[in-house]
């Protein structure tokens, strides 16, 4: 009798683990399903648009003007539009981020509302849509910067109350700025405490040691920022639709109140408002293609950096 | 160093005392006031943008309230276009209409009562138009006219009436002699793909997330990590055009729909962008879920699973739920996805294989168009005031309410 129930308690047990069992691999199989989902879509999408823009790929295609009504030919001017866009950016956005990480880091105390309404700015700024930094663009660089200009120094001739790569890049810079900030502020805080107390204890000022051994610490930090900056700058186009960016053009912009071409603006009109969108499909999928890159390998380079920095950290 | 200075004199209250130094206080200032700038941006964004849809509001400050039976009554009188049309060049100075708001407001039933004193009165107006406004859709007709007050006074709000009066029907024809704005199509069209979007982002993410953090050995944790975070670094531009030129024709050929570029290709698309946002926030959530929780769990017999999904899991939801906030944003306010794939037709259906149009994607296409101060530009820095308002509140309550509860639960208050 005894041993009847033991054993039917035994298995009453080992069912029940059974079933605990497979419902543990079937909960743990989904959530293992969804990762391989999102990587394997992830490599389709990398595997289509390279496998679609291989054939048009070259040297050719990125260093030659579009022809016959952009039908044919290069995305060169695309491609430099896309250069000083994000070099015009960085020299904004870059002093700016870092002196903003500088005083989140350095200078603000511990329960500062100043900070913490900084910090939440940041935050807010990372997620405003980014057709809003184009409004904001329109309104403020456009509308009010530029055009104030034209009338105070040019006498009311239009030139920069008009959508130029300047505007643009300032754009952009805004969109950037909270990542500059957030990697900045990152390599900042890996930075150890003896060092500046070591610089503070031998009589150097709090400025001279943020100059003199912060700073050149967190280079690193700086350049993962501006590169993670230059790959979403790259990449946008929300911001520069009305701030600057240009159909076509037959020249490179001569100087900052230009309009410019771009990369992503290119794919974007290319794709939608081409003449002939069939004709001109491996034109895009390899503009796609230039563009994938560019913004990859940037970003790739800065998680390298980054992996880098906490490594070392540890 | 010197033998000649007492020690103990050099060491008083003042001497220790930091020093001023101009160099220092300067630097320290220029760095704060650098880091203003930020909130500043966050101001300067909000007037901006608000600005410029400000025509809007001094054509006719009126409230929601009223404006709903604006809409209804807007549609029928005749003598509309004619005297709207009079009216725009000077409501853009915003003298007399804003002299005339107080006592044409004042008698709430002014709005009702032009049906019967516009129809009969300036007969001699009604030329131009007539026929045009029978087809915008009337929602509530209900109200009728009922008091004869101040007729002649609200002439001049007829065309702010009539702009805010059209934001609640469903038509966007910006561009016609007779605009109507219907804002509640463009709302049913974002909202349709937000929906769409976070359905399949939403838990493809969490549940990546979670075996990110929970299941996954750090070896492959550090693999999955910067992989799924590299689809950040795919450019929106990049997944729309993936979205126009593969997806949709795959959709298309699986469901056999209608047209080709809809809601659900658009959603599916945004879901790609929303992903990586969603998943490193939770996956930040999880890992942040003290030890003992699972340890506790784990002692008592709870197998890795039964810990991953009842302990770590609920614990982490605030976290979730800041993440998928985050994601809402993101696709609320996403242009280019939306530009490209969702077809740009603000059709009203349940259907998610319809055409839809986005806010996001409204001001995208028509901003170009638009002429500096006219009536259709201030409708979209509108827009763009409202979408900036709701990422800006989103991004509030993720980052207090949330994470202010998270904190607490962790620490055990």
């Amino acid at each position: 009798m005894d041993k009847v129930i033991n054993e039917s308690e035994n298995h009453f047990f080992s069912s029940k683990k059974n079933t605990a069992e497979i419902k543990g691999k079937i909960f743990t199989g989904i959530t293992q399903l969804a990762v391989i989902l999102i990587i394997a879509v992830l490599f389709i999408i990398l595997g289509i648009i390279v496998y679609q823009g291989r054939s048009k790929f070259s040297w050719e295609f990125i260093s030659t003007f579009p022809t016959n009504g952009m039908t044919e030919g290069g995305i060169f001017p695309a491609l430099i539009g896309t250069f000083i866009l994000v070099i015009v950016m960085s020299l904004a956005a870059v002093p700016f981020g870092t002196i903003t990480a500088l005083y989140l880091t350095e200078y603000a105390y511990e329960d500062s509302k100043f900070a913490a309404a900084v910090r939440f700015s940041v935050r807010t700024l990372a997620v405003v849509p980014s057709i809003i930094f184009g409004l904001f663009g329109l309104g403020f660089f456009i509308q009010f910067v530029g055009a104030g200009a034209d009338t105070v120094f040019n006498d009311g001739e239009l030139r920069w109350g008009q959508p130029n790569i300047l505007w643009a890049s300032l754009t952009m810079s805004l969109l950037t700025l909270p990542v500059i900030i957030v990697s900045v502020e990152e390599s900042l805080k890996t930075i150890p405490r003896e060092l500046r107390e070591a610089s503070l204890a031998l009589g150097a000022t709090k400025w001279q040691t943020i100059r003199k051994v912060i700073l050149p610490e967190s280079i690193s930090g700086i350049m993962t920022g501006t590169i993670l900056a230059v790959s979403r700058g790259a990449g946008e186009v929300a911001p520069i639709l009305f701030t600057g960016a240009a159909y076509y053009l037959a020249t490179l912009p001569g100087s900052l109140s230009d309009q410019f071409m771009n990369l992503g603006y290119h794919i974007y009109i290319m794709s939608t408002q081409s003449s002939d969108v069939e004709k001109t499909m491996p034109i895009q999928f390899a503009t796609t293609l230039v563009l994938l890159i560019l913004t990859l390998s940037l970003n790739i380079v800065a998680v390298i950096i980054r992996a880098r920095i906490r490594r070392t950290a540890k | 160093m010197n033998s000649q200075l007492p020690i103990k004199q050099s060491f008083t209250k003042e001497s220790l005392k930091k020093q001023f130094r101009l160099s220092e206080f300067l630097a320290e200032k220029f760095i704060t006031s650098i880091a203003f700038l930020s909130i500043a941006t966050i101001f300067l964004i909000f007037i901006f943008v608000f600005k410029e849809s400000l025509p809007l509001f001094s054509l006719g400050k009126s409230d929601h309230a009223k404006t709903e039976i604006h809409a209804s009554t807007a549609d029928k009188p005749e003598s509309y276009g004619p005297s709207s049309e009079e009216l725009k060049p000077e409501s853009y100075g915003a003298d007399t209409s804003q002299e005339l708001k107080p006592e044409s407001y004042g008698a709430e039933t002014t709005e009702e009562l032009k049906p019967e004193t516009y129809g009969t009165e300036p007969a001699s107006k009604d030329d131009l138009k007539p026929e045009s406004y029978g087809d915008t859709p009337k929602e509530d007709l209900s109200v009728p006219p009922t008091d004869e007050t101040e007729s002649t006074a609200s002439q001049s709000e007829e065309g702010s009436g009539k702009i805010w009066g059209t934001f609640f029907s469903t038509e966007w024809v910006p561009v016609s002699d007779n605009p109507r704005y219907g804002l509640i199509g463009l709302l049913i069209g974002t909202l349709k793909v937000t929906i769409i979007a976070m359905l399949i982002a939403g838990p493809l993410a969490v549940l990546a997330a979670l075996f990110t953090s929970c299941f996954a050995s750090k070896r492959t944790k550090e693999i999955i990590k910067p992989i799924i975070e590299m689809l950040a670094a795919f450019p929106s531009v990049v997944i729309g055009f993936f979205a126009l030129m593969v997806l949709a024709s795959f959709f298309q050929d699986v469901f056999g729909y209608d047209s080709r570029l809809n809601a659900f290709i658009g959603g599916v698309a945004m879901a790609l962008a929303a992903i990586p946002i969603i998943y490193t926030i939770s996956e930040d959530a999880l890992a942040s879920v003290p030890k003992t929780y699972t340890e506790a769990s784990l002692a008592l017999g709870a197998s890795k699973w039964q810990t991953a999904f009842f302990v770590t899991l609920p614990a982490a939801t605030p976290g979730i739920f800041a993440a998928l906030l985050l994601g809402v944003g993101r696709v609320f306010g996403e242009t280019m996805i939306a530009l490209m794939a969702t077809g740009n037709a603000a059709l009203l259906s349940a259907n998610p294989f319809e055409s839809v149009r986005t806010f996001a994607a409204t001001i995208g296409s028509e901003m170009a168009e638009t002429v500096f101060g006219e009536t259709h530009y201030s409708v979209l820095f509108f827009i763009g005031a409202l979408l900036f308002v709701f990422s800006f509140a989103l991004n509030a309550v993720a980052e207090f309410y949330v994470k202010g509860k998270l904190l607490k639960k962790f620490q055990g208050k």
